[in-house]
């Protein structure tokens, strides 16, 4: 199946030329095989894979089947699985076997598609190259010295490296779209609301939505299709009903309004991304859209904000991981408060310690005014910035990362550095607005994505912008050269 | 040295809803350890807080009836701090901007004046679940079935003067919650609890004293008797010429001690901020009044009807609709006599005292508003007087039975029979000729006192059952006619 996308494998399920059953045997043979390369998968989900990929079989005889019935995915090991561990990349959640199912995993489960297993990510999403998981670093499928970007870096790999046709992903601070970017993937961070965060465990509850990651943006709206809708559950979920995101996937570009912000093109972008990505905007252009200069004059304090609203979060968040429930517990606690600081110095990583220390601190009594109100502040300037250039403009575009996949190990010494790879992206988290990834090009055979952001709820546009860029440019049909090509 | 005691109460009151303040389960004292529980309540990772709106329409309820600001932009915020049973790691409460905000209480004080305290604020918050501390053999058993119980925090200005104002306080908010319906009132069960702050300064000083915070107390009487103890210690301190710390104390009732908990140098910062998982609760002002206008008649409001249609001293109303309880219970008694003003002589004095001597609530006492009802009935048709009637209360509290089968067989029937008290009356006047004698030397207006002795041998002849106002009368009659 390796490359194949979701359209062509729901087209093959549907004709009979393979089972459910078969493709997912395959898939799980084929990640056994050759995971140990990447390192993209933290858990394979084989039983319960088999049993989802026979029922889906059964619906696909019944006459049943949805479009992604019988077609294998893998999560994020933050969605939690039921009967299925759930890590979130952390000690302290090595065994931790959720009994239930996140609402996205539900979804997707009920539209029949099969999940295979776990994928790595930084630990409790909480890192931009993976290097922060603690089952080990993943490698980039284009060029194995390469981080695969992150958090959702195991995701990313797991498709570039043709494992799976799709993963789903979490978006923080771009944890969807910089991985995209990396491992040349179409992946989509939906409107803040759009998704129901019900079962995935919280890094920054404000700023976290999750979103597919794919071949193809075709692909994405499927997946999106799926994982979409209000939720009960989630109060922060929207009432709204989904459209159908493939609907305008073929509209053309005619007229257009693209916005390109100049702060997104300074001093700090590589010059060969740069070229990149305004070759794909003069494409898109060729297309019938209109280049418009704009201005986020504030973008340049979303990294500061940021990184004080998401650690604050997370320093809450992270509480109930106290070793009194469940997940990781010291051994022999001598009382109640060795219990609670041996079994979370033991049990959290370095970055995640960090991020609490950091988020404890700008919420302290004294602290809170300077840091916490005065960064919720900045973040209703970047709002209101966005709001201003969409009333003129109708889509955003820019690059997703100031770099193509940067080396193992070479920002781990500095978390300053790693942080300021988030420039471009955590905008959007902090505006809630929709944004999305797709591949662009490549510098030094590493790749390197198109930025789309959009109005609210307005995934559609961007999907289409993407779709039809797809349908002029063959960057996403590339594969990395250690593996087999496309449609073999 | 004149010391004024400043007093502030927290009151917790818990909220009378079908569910959690932010899940789905069901909400109920006494089940078994962590059966009442959801993914929400037990601090699953991904899982996520749902607003009962019902927790909502309660707090909008209690802020109408106190007359306070309800606001309409209100935020749910993360008090955070590590405790086994706080299975999130915080507790979801409010604090920049509550439900409820500046309202007022007025509470009746003995000598009869009514004096308002300062309602700062009220808030919801969720509640912890509980460590227990027994039966696990060195360890801590941890039962989250209360754990995100609603409850509303009603935060009083420091205007309270005495204990007793406390407890008058305390029982008025009691009061009005169950009479609104927000909450069963149990403080047995917990369902109403208070955290007293209390100070102490020289009186006609300006500044506050330290306060030390006493936590937890779930009765009427632990109120009382806590603050009064507290009061006495810090009183002891500074006459001793010792500071008082700023402290959390727990008031043990069975050795009446406080005794310190944490000090402020050990308490935690909570590092509250606004909850991202909750949106900020948005209602207008037609929400508001909706609920304003199906409130049931308030305590206030009670006795106030009590004076106009009952004519009752404006004492008796408050002292009667103080808990919706009593008020039910008087109610009840003046619809079967059809006395109202001896039948609130009988609620507030005779039953009173026996409530407090057996430390009693209403809910609770053995005998029935119908059964006082009848009593005073026999009051009124002469039947028993009142000295026989607490004698007939008296066997009902504590023997139960039926009002009349009580007279008779006590024998406590008055006679009213004019003839035979006039026999009874004309033989005293007989046997007592030194005193008759006295009575016509003494001058007119001396008389009525001498009146007494004659009284007390005509009962005493007729064991207690002769009419007294009979007897007075015809007493009068005839020893006046000899002067």
């Amino acid at each position: 199946m390796t490359y194949k996308t979701l359209v062509k494998i729901s087209k093959d399920l549907a004709a009979g030329d393979y089972s459910s059953r078969e493709l997912t045997q395959d898939v799980i043979a084929d990640i056994k095989a050759r995971d140990s390369i990447y390192n993209s998968f933290i858990s394979v989900s084989e039983d319960l894979a088999l049993r989802q990929a026979d029922a889906a079989d059964a619906r696909i005889s019944a006459g049943t089947a949805d479009i992604l019935t019988g077609v294998p995915f893998a999560h994020k090991d933050l969605f939690c699985t039921q009967d299925h561990t759930t890590t979130a990349a952390s000690k302290m959640l090595e065994h931790f076997v959720p009994p239930y199912e996140s609402t996205v995993g539900q979804r997707l489960l009920s539209a029949g598609a099969v999940c295979v297993g776990k994928t790595n990510m930084d630990e409790f999403a909480m890192g931009s190259s993976n290097e922060s998981s603690y089952f080990g670093v993943v490698k980039n499928p284009w060029d194995l010295m390469a981080v695969p970007g992150g958090s959702s870096g195991g995701s990313a790999a797991a498709v570039a490296a043709g494992l799976v046709p799709a993963a789903t992903g979490t978006d923080t601070g771009g944890s969807i779209r910089q991985p995209a970017s990396f491992c040349n993937l179409t992946g989509i961070k939906p409107t803040y609301g759009r998704v129901s965060r019900f079962g995935i465990i919280a890094y920054a509850s404000s700023l976290d939505q999750a979103g597919p990651m794919c071949q193809t943006a075709e692909d994405a709206a499927l997946m999106l299709n799926a994982m979409a809708g209000f939720d009960e559950q989630d109060s922060t979920s929207v009432q709204l009903d989904t459209p159908d995101f493939t609907a305008d996937l073929n509209l053309p570009l005619q007229g257009l309004k693209v916005g390109l912000p100049k702060e997104f093109f300074g001093p700090g972008l590589n010059p060969q991304v740069a070229e990149c990505v305004m070759t794909a905007v003069k494409q898109i252009e060729s297309l019938g859209a209109q280049i418009i200069d704009i201005s986020l004059p504030n973008l340049e304090l979303s990294i500061p904000a940021y990184y004080v609203i998401a650690p604050s979060e997370a320093s809450s968040n992270l509480s109930r991981f106290d070793g009194v429930r469940y997940g990781f517990r010291c051994d022999q606690p001598q009382d109640l408060m060795d219990l609670y600081c041996r079994t979370r110095a033991e049990g959290f990583g370095t970055e995640v310690k960090r991020r609490i220390m950091v988020g404890t601190y700008a919420l302290s009594e004294g602290y809170y005014d300077a840091y916490y109100v005065k960064a919720q502040r900045i973040r209703r300037l970047i709002k209101n910035d966005f709001a201003r250039a969409l009333a003129q403009v109708d889509v955003i575009m820019g690059p997703v990362a100031p770099t193509p996949a940067f080396d193992l190990g070479s920002n781990t010494k500095d978390p300053v550095a790693m942080y300021l790879e988030d420039i471009y992206t955590l905008s959007a988290n902090m505006a809630g607005i929709p944004a999305m990834s797709a591949p662009a090009g490549f510098v030094g055979g590493r790749p390197v994505g198109l930025h789309i952001m959009g109005n609210y709820f307005n995934e559609a546009k961007l999907l289409n912008i993407a779709h039809q860029y797809q349908q002029i440019t063959d960057w996403h049909l590339q594969t990395p050269a250690t593996n087999p090509a496309k449609g073999a | 040295m004149s010391w004024e005691i400043v007093i502030g109460l927290e009151i917790h009151v818990q909220l009378a809803t079908q569910s959690k303040l932010f899940s789905g389960a069901r909400v109920g004292f006494g089940a078994q350890a962590n059966t009442q529980t959801t993914l929400v309540d037990l601090g699953m990772p991904g899982a996520l807080p749902v607003f009962n709106e019902a927790a909502l329409r309660m707090a909008v309820a209690f802020g109408t009836a106190i007359d306070a600001e309800v606001c309409k932009h209100s935020v749910f915020a993360r008090k955070n701090y590590f405790y086994p049973d706080s299975p999130k790691g915080y507790q979801t409460s409010q604090m920049d901007h509550p439900i409820v905000g500046l309202g007022h209480l007025d509470i009746q004080l003995e000598d009869g004046t009514t004096k308002r305290i300062g309602v700062t604020r009220a808030h919801l918050e969720e509640d912890a679940g509980k460590s227990l501390h027994e039966d696990y053999d060195g360890m801590t058993g941890i039962d989250l079935n209360r754990s995100s119980t609603p409850l509303l925090e009603i935060v009083s200005e420091p205007d309270l003067r005495t204990a007793k104002e406390a407890v008058a306080y305390m029982r008025k908010m009691h009061a009005i919650v169950t009479t609104i319906g927000i909450s069963d009132g149990n403080m047995a069960e917990g369902s109403m609890r208070c955290d007293a702050n209390v100070s102490i300064r020289q009186k006609g000083q300006q500044k506050l004293g330290t306060r030390a915070e006493l936590k937890n107390i779930n009765s009427f009487k632990f109120i009382e008797r806590a603050i009064n103890i507290e009061v006495q210690r810090q009183i002891d301190i500074l006459e001793d010429g010792g500071l008082i710390h700023q402290e959390t104390r727990l008031y043990d009732a069975d050795k009446n001690e406080t005794r310190p908990m944490r000090s402020k140098e050990e308490a935690n910062d909570y590092r509250y901020f606004p909850c991202p998982d909750l949106l900020p609760i948005e209602i207008d002002e037609a929400y508001i009044d909706a609920i304003r206008q199906s409130l049931p008649e308030l305590p206030d409001q009670r006795s106030a009807r009590f004076v106009s249609q009952l004519n009752l001293s404006p004492y008796d109303a408050g002292v009667l609709s103080a808990s919706r309880g009593l008020a039910d219970y008087f109610e009840s008694v003046v619809a079967v006599c059809n006395d109202p003003k001896l039948s609130a002589n009988w609620v507030t004095g005779e039953l009173a005292k026996y409530m407090n001597q057996n430390n009693l609530e209403i809910d609770a006492i053995p005998l029935s508003a119908l059964q006082l009802g009848q009593l005073i009935s026999r009051i009124q048709d002469d039947t028993i007087s009142g000295k026989g009637a607490k004698t007939v209360f008296d066997e009902l509290w504590n023997n139960a039975g039926e009002v009349d089968a009580i007279i008779d067989a006590k024998g406590l029937k008055q006679v009213s029979d004019q003839g035979a008290i006039e026999a009874l009356v004309d033989d005293v006047i007989a046997q007592s000729s030194k005193q008759v004698q006295q009575y016509i030397d003494a001058e007119a207006d001396k008389r009525g006192k001498m009146l007494g002795f004659f009284m007390g041998q005509v009962m005493q002849a007729s064991k207690g059952s002769a009419n007294p106002g009979q007897v007075n009368a015809l007493l009068k009659q005839k020893l006046d006619a000899l002067c």
